[in-house]
């Protein structure tokens, strides 16, 4: 059809003109200008030779997996008369709330500024300079006082904006209806249902084996964990993002993880990337920000308290403050709901040629940031890469979980996925709970938001998080987040308040997230 | 193949109810919206932005021939997967002649018939709403050099074996290029580097707006 032909024109035009910018455009040009000395490549098929010779080489593999991340990351060209706000967001309303979220949270940050007399960001003296560089990879020995500071906003601020977020065009009655929703979420998206669920997570059936649970050691490894390990390793060995992707919906194996996740993200450390990073580190060493502070408290409130984090705080902060300073991530603005708060150097208010996003990488950091790069400590420990897949890892998806959009993998449709799925499998557990005050998206709204780091044991979340970079998806949170319920379901029916509830489901580190999810898709009765 | 907005009037909606008892509790499922064109004019395509609607019901059209009669154009193009939620709800549509069930080559009046079977929504309607007729054939900008001489690799296998109709890959190619000379016009896909400006990044406040 003609609409399909010029749709898929346009999404090519689209990424040719992105890849052209990039340096694997270059290393392809210069590749093709060395492989004319080659005795194979003739002039009258030259086309076709180099092509061959692409293949041959690996570079078509790398172009291949360039394009797949492309089209993974970026959404589809929207129609030619929608504005650039609706590629972000395409409703209304929810772009006004998510405007009103975002002033807030500015007004808060300017109160802390002006109650602190501390600027937002000031060029450090280089002796000050000095003693940073000298200090940068133990910065967790300081001590600043940071008694003063206070996060700019924590999850469950955020979970009141959206129980409050509603539709102007959608029937609000007061009285209750068939209309109201019974959990806290008020907005009408289309959310999956159970046999949706399980045609989306096939590969988690009962019937394919999963690392996660066919591992454990009473299986024997002949059955399946042996002849995953040596596919994962042909997978690799053949460079394909596409089949890392698949390979990895029934998990990684351990050793194999960290390639795997580098691989799927389309990151290489290549030595402009290193180069790059130590940019970044120079710019941290020479501007001090406000934000810096803020990042130092959560890591110190979050990480450095968690008995697995503790011992990378170090790297969290080589990570974070270099994050902040990354202009490269005001890209993924274009598909992000949110926008990055602007500023004017110091004198020049209202003038647009000394307009500046602050932080430069536009994103203000919350309670609990510091627990998405934390997880990624295990698989990497040298810092520019460690930076790259967590920038990655963050506009991929994170940026989703802090952000209000209809997005069926942002926030909003993952807390109504969570308790439609709760309504309709455990109605009598959903009832008794709403009857006692403990509406179940309070207590499970903070594990989605974090991504479930720093709740589950870190096999367990690395697990999980395997997951969500095979399916591309993070609808598989608000799937594990019922499936918990799902689980303590017998203890849950007999508390009698909120805090009750709270206590049952305080402790998730000894849960195994694999066979929770799969009993839950693929072996409750309905 | 450009296109050319078409001037025409367009009338607000008018809910079709059954009977002359008008309930002031049920709300109208069906709408009407009338577009009547000044002169008779060829139909290329329609644009709109949806509000909510979830059938685009049956446009028709009236023949300027003698007698001028009404002919089905489309019948319930969907908009809204599932009516009850959002998917769709604020979407921009573009639907063209090729989709179209008759032939539109002269119109002078059109009726878009709404359909929202939801009781869940307050109002529903589309706007935004233009008509194209189809433009000057030739383009008056001339093709860059590494359109009519392609360099080797850069070059995309849209073509398959046997050779295509040329009038058809010509206008497949003009919209092609058009496109990326709009995707070029609109975002640059250089990286900005610096965050401050010559060296300074002394901040006051955040700004509001």
């Amino acid at each position: 059809m003609l609409q399909e032909e010029s749709d898929l024109s346009l999404i090519i035009a689209q990424i040719v003109q992105k890849l052209k910018g990039s340096n694997l455009y270059s290393q392809l040009e210069r590749q093709a200008w060395a492989s004319l000395q080659r005795p194979e490549i003739k002039l009258e098929s030259l086309k076709e030779d180099i092509k061959e010779f692409f293949k041959i080489s690996g570079w078509e593999k790398k172009l291949q997996n360039a394009v797949y991340s492309e089209l993974s990351v970026f959404p589809l060209p929207s129609h030619p008369a929608a504005p650039p706000e609706h590629l972000k967001e395409p409703l209304v309303y929810m772009r006004k709330a998510q405007g009103s979220w975002e002033k807030r949270i500015l007004k808060s940050l300017n109160s802390m500024c002006t109650e602190l007399s501390i600027p937002l960001a000031r060029k450090r003296p280089v002796g000050e300079q000095k003693e940073l560089l000298n200090k940068w990879n133990e910065m967790g020995t300081d001590e600043p006082d940071l008694s003063l500071f206070r996060p700019v906003y924590a999850p469950k601020d955020f979970l009141e904006v959206l129980i409050n977020l509603r539709n102007p065009n959608y029937e609000n009655g007061d009285s209750l209806s068939f209309r109201t929703h019974l959990g806290l979420i008020q907005v009408p998206l289309k959310v999956k249902d159970i046999p949706e669920l399980k045609e989306c997570f096939v590969e988690l059936g009962l019937n394919i084996g999963q690392l996660g649970i066919d591992d454990s050691t009473q299986v024997p490894p002949e059955l399946f964990e042996n002849e995953h390990v040596r596919i994962g390793q042909k997978v690799l060995a053949q460079q394909d993002s596409a089949a890392a992707q698949q390979y990895i919906r029934q998990g990684s194996p351990t050793a194999l993880r960290a390639e795997l996740w580098a691989l799927i993200l389309n990151i290489s450390s290549q030595p402009e990337d290193v180069l790059y990073y130590e940019q970044l580190k120079t710019n941290v060493i020479q501007h001090d920000l406000l934000v810096d502070s803020l990042i130092y408290k959560d890591v110190k409130l979050t990480a450095s308290n968690d008995d697995y984090y503790f011992v990378f705080e170090d790297y969290l902060y080589q990570v974070l403050l270099c994050f902040s300073r990354d202009t490269s991530v005001l890209s993924h603005f274009a598909f992000n709901s949110a926008s990055p708060p602007k500023s004017y150097i110091r004198g020049k208010l209202g003038l647009e040629e000394y307009a500046v996003f602050y932080p430069p990488n536009g994103v203000i950091p919350f309670h609990g940031f510091s627990m998405y790069v934390a997880p990624l400590c295990f698989l990497y420990h040298e810092p520019s890469k460690l930076y790259q897949i967590f920038r990655e890892m963050y506009v991929r998806f994170f940026f989703r979980l802090h952000s209000i959009s209809s997005h069926p993998s942002g926030i909003v449709s993952l807390c109504l996925l969570f308790e439609t799925l709760l309504q309709t499998y455990l109605p009598q557990l959903f009832y008794h709970l709403r009857e006692i005050g403990a509406q179940p998206l309070r207590i499970s709204f903070k594990w989605m938001v974090r991504a479930f780091s720093g709740y589950l044991a870190t096999d367990q979340l690395l697990l999980l998080w395997d997951r969500i970079l095979g399916y591309n998806s993070l609808e598989i949170l608000a799937v594990l987040a019922a499936a918990v319920f799902a689980f303590r379901a017998v203890n849950l029916m007999e508390v009698t308040s909120l805090a009750a509830a709270e206590a049952v489901l305080a402790d998730l580190s000894t849960l195994k997230v694999m066979p929770l999810l799969q009993i839950f898709l693929f072996a409750t009765v309905t | 193949m450009s296109r050319v907005l078409v001037p025409c009037h367009v009338k607000g909606t008018v809910a079709l109810q059954v009977g002359d008892v008008w309930t002031s509790q049920g709300r109208p499922g069906v709408l009407v919206i009338d577009v009547t064109f000044p002169c008779v004019t060829p139909f290329e395509g329609i644009t709109f932005k949806n509000y909510y609607t979830a059938l685009l019901g049956r446009l028709r059209q009236e023949n300027s021939h003698t007698p001028a009669k009404w002919v089905t154009c489309l019948w319930d193009y969907c908009l809204m997967p599932d009516p009850h939620s959002e998917e769709g709800a604020q979407e921009y549509v573009s639907l063209f002649k090729q989709q179209i069930l008759c032939d539109m080559a002269r119109i002078s009046e059109l009726h878009l018939i709404l359909q929202q079977p939801s009781p869940l929504w307050l109002s529903f309607t589309v706007e935004e709403l233009q008509i194209y007729q189809q433009g000057p054939k030739s383009p008056s900008m001339i093709f860059p050099k590494w359109l009519s001489h392609p360099v080797p690799c850069e070059q995309p296998a849209l073509l398959h074996e046997g050779l295509p109709d040329p009038s058809r890959v010509s206008s497949e190619v003009q919209q092609m290029w058009a496109l990326t000379e709009m995707i070029r016009a609109s975002h640059t896909s250089a990286r900005i580097g610096h965050f401050d400006v010559d060296g300074c990044y002394d901040l006051n406040l955040l700004s509001y707006t």
